[in-house]
């Protein structure tokens, strides 16, 4: 059903339309990634962080602020890539009808959802990027390896990017992203040991934060802001990769049976 | 010559309706080419498949010479489509559609600036060049996608109703358009409802329905063959006349209230109607392609 052949570097032309409509609103969109971590290290380093002091982690102690800082960033990307291809995609499939515009001159379906793929990953990359300067502002992040948050925000963005798109093809109308929202962005928002080690999770949780994955981006994100992390690396990065491969096959599926009448 | 298109046998089905049902026809170069029908007779359905958005259940199209579902990229990149829908994309200003749109022909950005101030010249709309889409009339909206349309100078342009919901003006100034590409040797392919524009337009047209074609020609051919050159409307038919039309097999629609006569131009027929029939409401006018239409494809509502 997948045409490869269908593929070329002609999608670049979708995602600078996505990158034209951005710079429009740069500067709103900036200014969520810039004050949100601000927001968050406010709440958690002043009200919270005095209840739980220092947290151990992967077998080295860190403040609870300095804990958290690497998975804001991977949840911002989480929230770039997937709201980007669920509401933002969904107007511009359904309402805008831009797509089928598209549709008319000689791109592919493939490179159009591929377009919108690597663009929710762009952008959660450009957040991802921001965030990292706010917060190495508070020296929560090593360098050179805290630059890497950069390369995995993609890899990380590509994934939820594509589940987004996946969803964005299979969902009747958008108030039901809802669904999606709850059962699927929330509890990984809670449960990727974003505000707790998930070793410290009960045994029989462990594996349902492992097929999160978020939890695998934070858990990079730790990696190169701090040194440490909880899971294998290489696993994790094999982990995202397979997923976002098999969520942009199954959003190319979903959004042709929806687009090609 | 070889035709700019070709279509053979062309079906498309879909769960339990059969939306195409073995259509065939060509369109020469340079050719205005009108396709006809009542709401769902098949005209977007085949449109869409002649630019590649909908693959056909069965059947061939040739464009240029070259199979649609093999070489559909190369012949996308030579044919405009103005779709029905507006496509326009209110994220970006007027200006950057037609650059943006451009873009997706691999068209370099310095040459689409220029066909682009060049194309909003054409559909005066140079002066709304950084307006937002969603602050332009629906006349401008139209011209815009027919801008668009052209932005790769396409040797084939393809409409779906350009006009639909315009005011007589902006139509008016479609037309004008439109008539002027036709001169410079565009080829074109038109579905409407208005059989003005279709009769204005057109150098020859179908008429299709439930799927498959009835008829082709040029207008007047159609006019001359399926209502004539004259028609008179009778208001408040009476027994008599009824009686005098059967008893001299004049074709005609018997709508209860009104009949319709399709008559040969200056027919002893007319006159006699003229004088013994015409009490109360008698319209003489020349036969259009809204009476072809209607004949056709029937006056019951289709939706």
């Amino acid at each position: 059903m997948i045409q490869l052949d269908d593929i070329s570097w002609r999608f670049v032309k979708v995602w600078k339309r996505n990158l034209v409509t951005f710079q429009k609103i740069w500067k709103v969109n900036f200014i969520t990634p810039l004050l949100e971590p601000l927001l968050f290290i406010a709440a958690f380093g002043l009200g919270f962080a005095g209840l739980v002091g220092a947290v151990r982690y992967a077998g080295a102690e860190f403040s609870y602020t300095a804990f958290i800082a690497p998975a804001l960033i991977a949840t911002a990307v989480m929230n770039n890539a997937f709201f980007e291809t669920t509401y933002a995609s969904f107007v511009r499939m359904y309402y805008q009808k831009t797509f089928d515009g598209m549709l008319a001159t000689p791109l592919s379906i493939e490179e159009i959802i591929i377009a919108e793929i690597v663009w929710s990953a762009t952008k959660a990359a450009a957040a991802a990027g921001i965030m990292l300067g706010v917060l190495s502002a508070f020296g929560y992040v090593q360098y050179p390896s805290g630059l890497l948050v950069v390369p995995l925000a993609l890899l990380g963005g590509a994934a939820f990017g594509a589940i987004g798109l996946f969803f964005t093809g299979v969902i009747p109308t958008i108030e039901m992203f809802n669904l999606p929202i709850f059962l699927f962005v929330t509890p990984m928002f809670l449960f990727s040991g974003t505000f707790f080690p998930v070793s410290n999770l009960p045994t029989w949780a462990k594996p349902l934060a492992l097929a999160f994955p978020l939890y695998h981006l934070v858990e990079l994100a730790r990696l190169a802001c701090l040194g440490r992390c909880e899971t294998v690396p290489w696993l994790s990065v094999v982990y995202l990769v397979v997923f976002a491969a098999l969520f942009s096959a199954l959003a190319l599926l979903c959004m042709r049976r929806r687009l090609i009448k | 010559m070889q035709p700019i298109i070709e279509v053979q046998h062309l079906f498309k089905k879909y769960q339990d309706v059969t939306a195409v049902d073995g259509v065939s026809f060509t369109v020469g170069r340079g050719e205005f080419f009108g396709l006809l029908g009542p709401n769902g007779a098949g005209k977007t359905t085949t449109i869409r498949m002649l630019y590649a958005f909908s693959p056909p259940t069965r059947g061939v199209i040739r464009i240029f010479g070259m199979d649609i579902a093999r070489d559909w990229r190369r012949i996308k990149a030579r044919i405009g489509v103005c779709q029905q829908d507006n496509t326009l994309d209110p994220d970006l200003t007027v200006e950057q559609n037609l650059i943006v749109f451009a873009g997706y022909f691999s068209i370099p950005s310095k040459e689409a600036k220029a066909r682009a101030w060049e194309l909003l010249e054409f559909f005066a709309l140079s002066g709304r060049r950084g307006a937002k889409v969603m602050d332009l009339s629906g006349g401008m909206i139209r011209r815009l996608i027919l801008a668009r349309s052209l932005i790769n100078r396409p040797e084939l342009l393809i409409l779906d109703e350009p006009t639909t919901g315009l005011d007589p003006q902006s139509r008016h100034q479609v037309w004008d358009r439109l008539e002027k590409l036709k001169a410079s040797g565009l080829s074109v392919v038109l579905t409407t409802h208005y059989m003005e524009e279709a009769s204005r337009l057109c150098d020859r047209l179908v008429i299709v329905d439930h799927g498959k074609l009835l008829v082709e020609g040029s207008p007047e051919e159609l006019i001359l063959k399926h209502a004539g050159r004259s028609v008179i409307e009778i208001g408040g038919p009476d027994q008599a006349l009824r009686d005098y039309l059967k008893a001299h097999a004049v074709p005609h629609d018997d709508l209860g209230r009104r009949i319709i006569l399709y008559t040969p131009d200056g027919n002893e027929l007319s006159h006699a109607v003229r004088d013994n029939f015409c009490h109360q409401q008698c319209t003489f006018r020349t036969g259009t392609l809204e009476d072809v239409f209607l004949r056709l494809t029937g006056r019951e509502l289709r939706e």
